[in-house]
């Protein structure tokens, strides 16, 4: 494989940390336990399968029409008081909601989770000019204040262990140290009770926004977007494009679809539709109401009617959480907004396929992502897809010499049955260079012991039987 | 019935008593075996590697050789997928595409195989040890293969099936992945052999002989106390 | 940005102009065979069952809200609730309540005979804040998932049921539903298309977090009590 940056950096990560046996273990029974609510949860469904077929069906019908629903969605936000905004790019977003900050001479800023907005790199072009801005959901406003980037999109702090959260609240927030769950998150909430009630402006993300009526929806588990969205003046939400469902009486599958394959719970704690700023008659909530709607390349991935249906995920990281190489390369590994299965397919449609292209090929093709995605997204065989498309464009020299020799070969039992001749003279001599650097087999040698050539292989069995 | 059998090229080479026992097996049952001679590969290979022009210049012939085959049966869920699920999908929009829908339609894994297709379960096999099984990630689910080796087995005299919790987790062999990312793919074999040892078995018994052979290959540069064993060697004792 | 939004919505249409392959297709065993839209009537088959009678749905209303560690009582009528309000603010010490115009919330929180700060026609942000309980009605109690639906124009606003660290519901028995798709049904028949509430929310439990080590901790932001009287 010809290599990329993005692709030396992934090698070099995976390698460092499939090492790292603690990251193993605390990342595995993270998801036993997230596995097990799952199960459960979803042992109560009276039918998975059709469900998930049903929740397939609606989001082909809200993409494969996005233009007509897309329309319908901002015409009915914008007749009850919102200001939609359309943004082709991260660039456009990240100007018009630092142009709606800067109007109001925003002092502190409140924002609940939102990957549209890690995707734009939102906070450092606030941060930059100047603006203040708190993460609320707990695992952000952890990684926050370590500076690092979410290490799943639905679990953000799952990497970290509680001392090493207590040490980081006692470095920035100067708590005092705790190995309680408990108590570390009365920290976070004390902060950021202080927060909700002085911000100025509020900016969440929305898992699904409902054509028909006009609406946002927002789900969670802490209440920190109930927060953002009821106290501050102003509050903005980032979309993607594809977020879309065409009535509002499919959120009664989706929600306990995404809870339930998202965090094992038949529903989050709070599942919040917004339907504009404050409405005549009601006593609080924002005096104005931004919707921005973010394309940022989802039109390229929706252009490649094959993989199209990567359009339909939900972001639930059900796909992450079964996935056995993100539970042994960690989140950060991927060096993408998106991680885990997801990631690996959207990647290449939103950033270059032969930057990207190594995430499809890191994957053992397993299938556990396809057959985990409440929405049916062919998963891993849009890895294979990619892995085709890739070297379609560009292949790789030496490969497509050695595949070609290789179909030579195969194509001629004879000289195949040579070759397992001298590979039984070969592994005679094989030991002296075994697992070495100058091993032509080191990829496979440096961890594991090559299979032998058997002493008769089977078609000289066969031979010698007849 | 006349089972046109397919050994696939590592079994060809490194496990001949995997083929060996289903030809015995079958014969046992009164079948007639066909063997060609002139195949060797089903061209996954370079199909996963993304190289699908060269993946054809193998299929090609493995279409024309089987096109008058009454079955074939093949001892690996993974190159039995590479038949069924994937060569229809290699040759779309292709005037091969019939051709290949026909073989796929014709091809069996194994195990499936003689459950599905021939209804036999009780072969007779005596094998009196502690087995844990493997559910290769292609027989399992582009096959959906789970029940069938499970009922092979539990007609097995002596054999104590004990499953592991990870039963139905990837062992990180993956084909060329495991070459391109042995980081990844020998972790991933580590956590399968963990689940493994738990249940206390001697052998990990699977229907896939690349996963197996990925598993041993990691079981004896670790020395562990485990080995690996294709399921049709054990439903070849007596 | 008049400009990208036609740029968008283009890009989407010169996108679509081919078609992709149907939902499912690469599974190999097909569920339910169903067509687009005809599904959506059959949701209800496919999710959480949810019994038949009141009595069934009340005990698994009950059985959700143990489990989500809300606390959930039946009580007739409205003196019992009156002083089963009172045993809790004893309990709890409470010194201010928030509550909003409703004939039955605002009795329950006057006979407490603490100071009640009513959020109808703006409040101080502060002083609810201060506030040891948010008592409020609701749209309704979802059986299936335990669940309390409140809107912005049932329940007293947006934040009431949010700000103050103990959310007390207060329910009458015919507000009980049974499943999810009766809940939009109910919203839709109240208010649509015109008059949605700018809030509408589904309170499942009390505020949660699981972000450190994947360990359940209550009252993350939100309430950390969530307490159900049903009369």
């Amino acid at each position: 494989m010809s290599t990329t940056p993005a692709a030396a950096e992934f090698k070099r990560d995976a390698t460092t940390l499939t090492k790292d046996l603690r990251h193993r273990s605390l990342i595995r029974t993270a998801l036993k336990k997230y596995e097990i609510a799952r199960d459960s949860k979803k042992a109560l469904f009276q039918d998975w399968q059709s469900a998930r077929q049903t929740a397939a069906e609606i989001k082909w019908d809200a993409i494969n029409h996005l233009d007509t629903h897309l329309a319908d969605f901002a015409r009915n936000l914008e007749a009850r008081g919102t200001r939609v905004h359309w943004a082709s790019n991260a660039e456009q977003a990240r100007e018009i909601i630092l142009t709606i900050v800067r109007e109001k001479k925003a002092s502190a800023i409140v924002k609940s989770k939102v990957m549209t907005g890690e995707e734009i790199h939102l906070n450092e072009a606030l941060e930059k000019e100047g603006f203040e801005v708190v993460e609320s959901d707990l695992g952000e406003f952890i990684v926050q204040l370590r500076k690092e980037p979410p290490y799943h999109f639905v679990f953000p702090a799952m990497h970290l262990t509680r001392g090493q959260i207590s040490e980081t609240f006692a470095k920035e927030l100067g708590s005092a140290p705790t190995d309680s769950p408990e108590e570390l998150t009365m920290i976070a909430r004390r902060v950021l009770r202080g927060k909700y009630v002085t911000a100025d402006i509020g900016i969440s993300g929305a898992n699904f926004g409902i054509a028909e009526t006009g609406m946002i929806s927002i789900t969670e588990n802490e209440g920190n977007a109930r927060l953002t969205c009821a106290l501050p003046k102003v509050h903005i939400a980032l979309m993607g494009i594809e977020k879309i469902l065409p009535k509002f009486e499919d959120l009664a599958l989706f929600l306990p679809m995404l809870g339930t394959a998202g965090a094992g719970q038949t529903l989050t704690g709070y599942n919040s539709m917004y339907g504009g700023p404050r409405q005549p008659g009601e006593t609080d909530g924002p005096e104005e109401f931004h919707v921005v709607l973010l394309d940022n390349k989802r039109t390229t991935l929706m252009a490649d009617p094959e993989q199209r249906d990567a359009l339909h995920c939900m972001r639930c990281g059900a796909c992450l959480n079964v996935c056995p190489i993100y539970k042994n390369v960690g989140g950060h590994t991927y060096g993408t907004t998106y991680q885990g299965p997801i990631g690996s397919v959207i990647t290449p449609h939103l950033r270059g396929l032969q930057q990207w292209k190594h995430l499809s090929f890191a994957s053992s093709l397993c299938g556990g992502c396809t057959q985990a995605c409440p929405v049916k997204i062919d998963l891993h065989h849009h890895l294979l897809q990619s892995r085709r498309n890739a070297i379609a464009q560009r292949p790789v020299w030496w490969e497509k010499i050695a595949f070609r020799a290789l179909s030579y070969l195969f194509n001629h039992a004879g000289l195949f049955s040579l070759g397992m001749k001298l590979g039984r003279i070969g592994q005679i001599f094989h030991p002296l260079v075994k697992a070495t650097r100058i091993d032509p087999a080191h990829a496979w040698t440096q961890s594991r012991e090559l299979p032998k050539v058997a002493p008769e292989t089977f078609r000289e069995w066969w031979q010698h039987r007849k | 019935m006349k089972i046109t059998l397919f050994i696939p090229c590592f079994i060809d080479a490194c496990f001949p008593k995997v083929g060996a026992s289903a030809v015995e097996i079958f014969e046992r049952l009164g079948h007639t075996i066909e063997y060609p001679q002139e195949l060797t590969c089903c061209g996954q290979p370079a199909f996963n590697s993304g190289y699908w022009d060269e993946t054809r210049e193998v299929a090609d012939k493995v279409l024309v050789r089987l096109k008058h085959s009454e079955v074939v049966v093949i001892v690996s869920g993974s190159c039995g997928a590479m038949i069924k699920n994937f060569y229809p999908q290699l040759y779309a929009g292709t005037g091969q595409e019939a051709a290949a829908k026909a073989l796929a339609a014709k091809t069996y894994e194994f195990t499936d195989f003689l459950v599905s297709k021939l209804g036999v379960t009780d072969l007779g096999a005596r094998f009196p040890h502690r087995v844990t099984f493997h559910d290769g990630c292609h027989g399992l689910r582009e096959l959906g293969i789970k029940k069938q080796p499970r009922q092979l087995l539990a007609h097995v005299q002596g054999l104590e099936l004990i499953e592991m919790s990870e039963a139905e987790t990837c062992c990180g062999f993956g084909g060329t992945f495991s070459a391109k990312f042995p980081m990844i793919s020998s972790a991933m074999g580590e956590n399968k052999i963990g689940s493994a040892l738990e249940t206390g078995a001697e052998y990990i018994v699977s229907n896939d002989s690349s996963c197996l052979m990925h598993q041993q290959g990691l079981i004896d540069r670790q020395k562990k106390p485990l080995r690996t064993l294709h399921i049709a060697e054990i439903l070849n004792t007596r | 940005m008049n400009d990208e939004r036609e740029n968008i919505l283009g890009r989407i249409r010169e996108a679509l102009r081919l078609p992709a392959p149907v939902p499912g297709a690469h599974e190999r065993q097909s569920a339910h065979p169903v067509s687009e839209r005809e599904a959506a009537v059959h949701i209800p088959e496919w999710l959480p069952s949810v019994g038949v009678t009141f009595e069934e749905r009340i005990a698994l209303f009950q059985k959700n809200a143990a489990e989500l560690k809300a606390q959930f009582v039946l009580l007739d009528g409205a003196e019992q609730l009156a002083s089963q309000l009172r045993e809790i603010a004893a309990a709890e010490g409470w010194k201010k309540v928030a509550t909003h115009a409703n004939e039955l919330a605002e009795c329950a929180a006057n006979s407490l005979g603490l100071p009640v700060v009513r959020t109808d026609s703006g409040y101080d942000v502060h002083e609810l804040e201060s506030c040891d309980a948010g008592i409020s009605t609701c749209e309704a109690l979802v059986a299936q998932t335990g669940s309390v639906l409140v809107t912005s124009k049932s329940s007293g606003g947006r934040a009431l049921s949010i700000l103050p660290p103990h959310h007390v519901v207060i329910a009458r028995r015919e507000q009980l539903i049974a499943d999810l798709p009766a809940a939009f049904a109910l919203i839709k028949a109240k208010y649509g298309p015109e008059n949605y509430p700018s809030l509408i929310s589904f309170i499942t439990g009390p505020s949660r977090t699981g972000d450190i080590e994947r360990i359940l901790v209550l009252g993350a932001h939100g309430p950390k009590k969530l307490t159900i009287l049903c009369v």
